[in-house]
């Protein structure tokens, strides 16, 4: 068979890999599903509605942007997808549904969009959203419901003589955070999820399983996690070495709050987060250091969302000095 | 053609850092090598070569016999030109050359059938280190990997310099090319070429087979040198300083053919191949056979054709025109269909690394992309674009689709204009 004879020509290479944004982006939002499902077997249906809101207030806030300023429409790509649904994940199971929505907006609206867009932002866009709802409504966003089995409900509505829709109380960092370490959960329903928290924060096994897709796809290396994870864990290890030897802490800071979903999912964030492995090590261990200080001396009980935001701004710094080793060069001087 | 057979465990274990694995497709071509028929007419370019072109020896109008020298060697870097068929000269003028853009004085010679070999075409008997780096300079080769320095230059060590190791390269870790493949599974007189490179250096004899993973790019000197030996040559340096010389196997075979037969380097063998090839093949071809020539005797197309590549999917150079000739650096002949070239839509860099992690040289592509595309030069180049070789790694596995290497080559470009202004 002839053609029109005419050839195309370009510069080499002329094959490509099969990755692209789009793959990358919804290959995390399949690794997203399996904390999904654990929040909404913990929490109920209502949450699914709110991570819904949450998806489609970030993708009309992304297209809406795209549309005023005669920008090329390109929500197709996930990574709204990806902050709406992040954003859902890191916020309370009673929030108003209106919130999640309010949330995806800031994170489009004010962490992603004015820096450029995709590949740009300096902060990670879900957690811009989720410091600006703790900051505009403290107590909602720090109400926290309870798993709740129907044997609870019963007894709790046959004993007051009133239908019960929820439980909430402290969290288990929160409870730490007052001093009384009494009651706590057992470590097996911290890892899977049967405790107070965020919709997809509660379930380590759940987002354990997320993560390892993302590992074996490689989208993610251990790198940030584990040395996140790592330096938390040998800091409460050593505070209690040298305190109450209380070493079931180090397991339950582990476990409880959002330290499985920030290492995993919003640490290793590409666009946030230094560009190098050996940077990414640097990123994980400031950000273990951050939280520490925010868990132990800090107002809040939890601090895995500000030491990803502080560690972000470090970001160009770290990549600035981090650079791979030349081949054939001995030192980087 | 390592020292002790001990080291082979070792050095499959060693690598180099980066790289990519795309599908090899080599099954595609590799197939026994046919001679292809004797192409009617040549285009012979005078500069086949890195270094200054060849200067014509010959006019339109001349008979001239297969073998015969029609263009001399112009310095130290540079080589000899030879006629790959007996005929006339019918036209000397500038003609496409299969790289992209570029273009060469070349001799047009018409065949007049008999293929008749040149009376200057004899064996010798070289006995002298010399006398061997005198043959491979008459017999005009160079690097047949595609790299074409010239091979006599390569070999002259210079006063000092001791060579302990002689690596033959056969990785050829371009996807689909299987020259040098189907050169090794049918060539049995590897040792007597690896004897007479060893005499050109003055070496000793003491051969050992190193197998390696595979992985893209492999076959790049400097990678088979850090796998192997575990040596590191940087940008600025060549192996000879670390002791090694290496050769492609094509280009050992053909100073074997030029020491044992006296034969020039007038003929290679190319693979051809890639989905809009009606038959892949590899063949035997004369050089300055045209690709179309060579496209027409593999059945032609098969599909709506895109693109017609010099060399591999991932360094070769993409041709506006078939009317090319094969050159002494040309391996394979690659014919993308339509549908395998896809336009490609830019998106902007996330950030994701693939670049840093795949680049085999241990550079920050995007950081000098980046600043090329925003025409920032100055500042790409304090990312060390010129140890880039272009391999293409980075841009084969850029999410975000950014021409990486596209965008270092006009850093690259900018660079030598400033650097030839200041001359």
């Amino acid at each position: 068979m002839q053609d029109d004879g005419l050839l195309t020509i370009s510069t080499s290479p002329h094959i490509k890999d099969k990755e692209s944004i789009p793959k990358i982006m919804w290959t995390v939002v399949i690794s997203l599903l399996p904390a999904v499902f654990a929040g909404t077997y913990v929490f109920g249906f209502r949450v699914l509605l709110i991570i819904l809101i949450g998806v489609i207030s970030a993708v009309g806030t992304e297209a809406l942007i795209q549309y005023i300023f005669h920008r090329e429409i390109t929500v197709y790509d996930g990574s709204a997808v990806v902050t709406g649904m992040l954003l859902a994940m890191v916020i309370p199971p009673g929030v108003p549904l209106w919130m999640s929505a309010l949330g995806s907006f800031f994170a489009i609206a004010l962490a992603k969009a004015p820096f450029g867009g995709l590949g740009y932002n300096i902060f990670n866009p879900a957690l811009i959203g989720r410091a600006i709802l703790l900051a505009s409504f403290p107590v909602v966003m720090t109400t926290w419901q309870f798993p709740m089995s129907m044997q609870t409900a019963i007894s709790i509505s046959s004993a007051t003589n009133m239908p019960v829709d929820s439980i909430t109380g402290a969290t288990t960092l929160g409870l730490i955070k007052r001093g009384s370490i009494d009651n706590l959960l057992p470590i097996w329903n911290l890892f899977i999820g049967k405790s107070g928290g965020s919709i997809g924060e509660t379930s380590d096994l759940a987002l354990l399983i997320g993560a390892t897709i993302l590992l074996l796809k490689r989208y993610i290396t251990w790198h940030i996690p584990i040395s996140f994870i790592g330096t938390v864990a040998i800091i409460f290890g050593l505070t209690e070495l040298f305190g109450d030897k209380n070493f079931i802490m180090i397991p339950i800071q582990l476990f409880s709050g959002g330290l499985t979903m920030g290492a995993f999912f919003m640490a290793t964030d590409m666009v946030t987060s230094p560009i190098t492995k050996k940077g990414g090590l640097i990123f994980g261990i400031g950000a273990g250091i951050i939280t520490c200080v925010i868990r132990i001396l800090g107002g809040y009980p939890e601090g895995v969302c500000y030491s990803i935001l502080l560690m972000n701004a470090f970001t160009p710094l770290i990549d600035r000095y981090i650079k791979p080793k030349r081949f054939g060069i001995k030192s980087n001087a | 053609m390592l020292k002790s057979k001990k080291t082979i465990p070792n050095l499959i274990a060693k690598r180099f850092r980066g790289g990519v694995h795309p599908k090899d497709r080599k099954e595609l071509s590799i197939k026994k090598i046919e001679d292809a028929e004797l192409p009617a007419k040549v285009i012979i370019p005078f500069h086949q070569h890195i270094g200054t072109p060849a200067r014509p020896i010959i006019e339109i109008g001349q008979e001239v016999k297969k073998g015969q020298k029609i263009a001399e060697a112009t310095g130290f870097i540079s080589a000899n030109i030879h006629t790959s068929i007996s005929g006339k000269i019918i036209n000397i003028g500038r003609n496409l050359y299969p790289a992209l853009g570029r273009s060469s004085l070349a001799a047009v010679i018409e065949s007049d059938g008999k293929d008749e070999w040149s009376e200057e075409i004899k064996p010798y008997f070289p006995v002298t280190q010399q006398e061997i780096l005198d043959i491979i300079a008459e017999a005009g080769i160079v690097g047949m990997g595609g790299a074409t320095f010239p091979t006599h230059a390569k070999l002259s060590i210079p006063e000092g310099k001791k060579i302990e190791t002689v690596l033959l390269n056969g990785a050829e870790c371009e996807p689909y090319v299987t020259s040098d493949y189907a050169l090794m599974l049918e060539e049995k007189n590897k040792p007597d070429a690896i004897e007479i490179m060893n005499r050109a250096i003055h070496g000793e004899q003491n051969i050992d087979i190193a197998t390696l993973k595979v992985k893209y790019p492999q076959g790049w000197e400097n990678m088979l040198i850090k796998a192997i030996l575990n040596k590191e040559v940087p940008a600025s340096r060549l192996p000879l300083d670390f002791g090694i010389v290496i050769s492609n196997v094509s280009t050992a075979h053909a100073i074997s053919n030029a020491v044992r037969l006296g034969h020039p380097l007038i003929e290679r063998i190319v693979s051809v191949n890639g989905s809009g090839i009606a038959q892949p093949r590899t063949l035997r071809v004369r050089i300055g056979t045209t690709f179309a020539e060579i496209i027409r005797q593999c059945g032609g197309y098969s599909k709506q054709v895109a693109k017609v590549i010099a060399g591999g999917p991932m360094m070769g150079s993409s041709m506006s025109d078939i009317n090319v000739p094969v050159t002494k650096g040309t391996n394979n002949i690659l014919v993308l269909a339509k549908n395998e070239v896809k336009e490609t839509n830019q998106r902007p860099c996330i950030r994701c690394g693939n670049c840093i992690n795949v680049c085999p040289v241990g550079l920050i592509p995007r950081m000098i992309a980046l600043n090329s595309l925003k025409g920032q030069f100055r500042e790409a180049e304090k990312y060390f674009p010129l140890d880039c070789k272009e391999c293409g790694c980075c841009a084969y596995s850029c999410p975000a689709n950014i021409p990486l290497v596209q965008l270092i080559q006009t850093v690259k470009a900018d660079i030598n204009k400033r650097r030839r202004s200041v001359k």
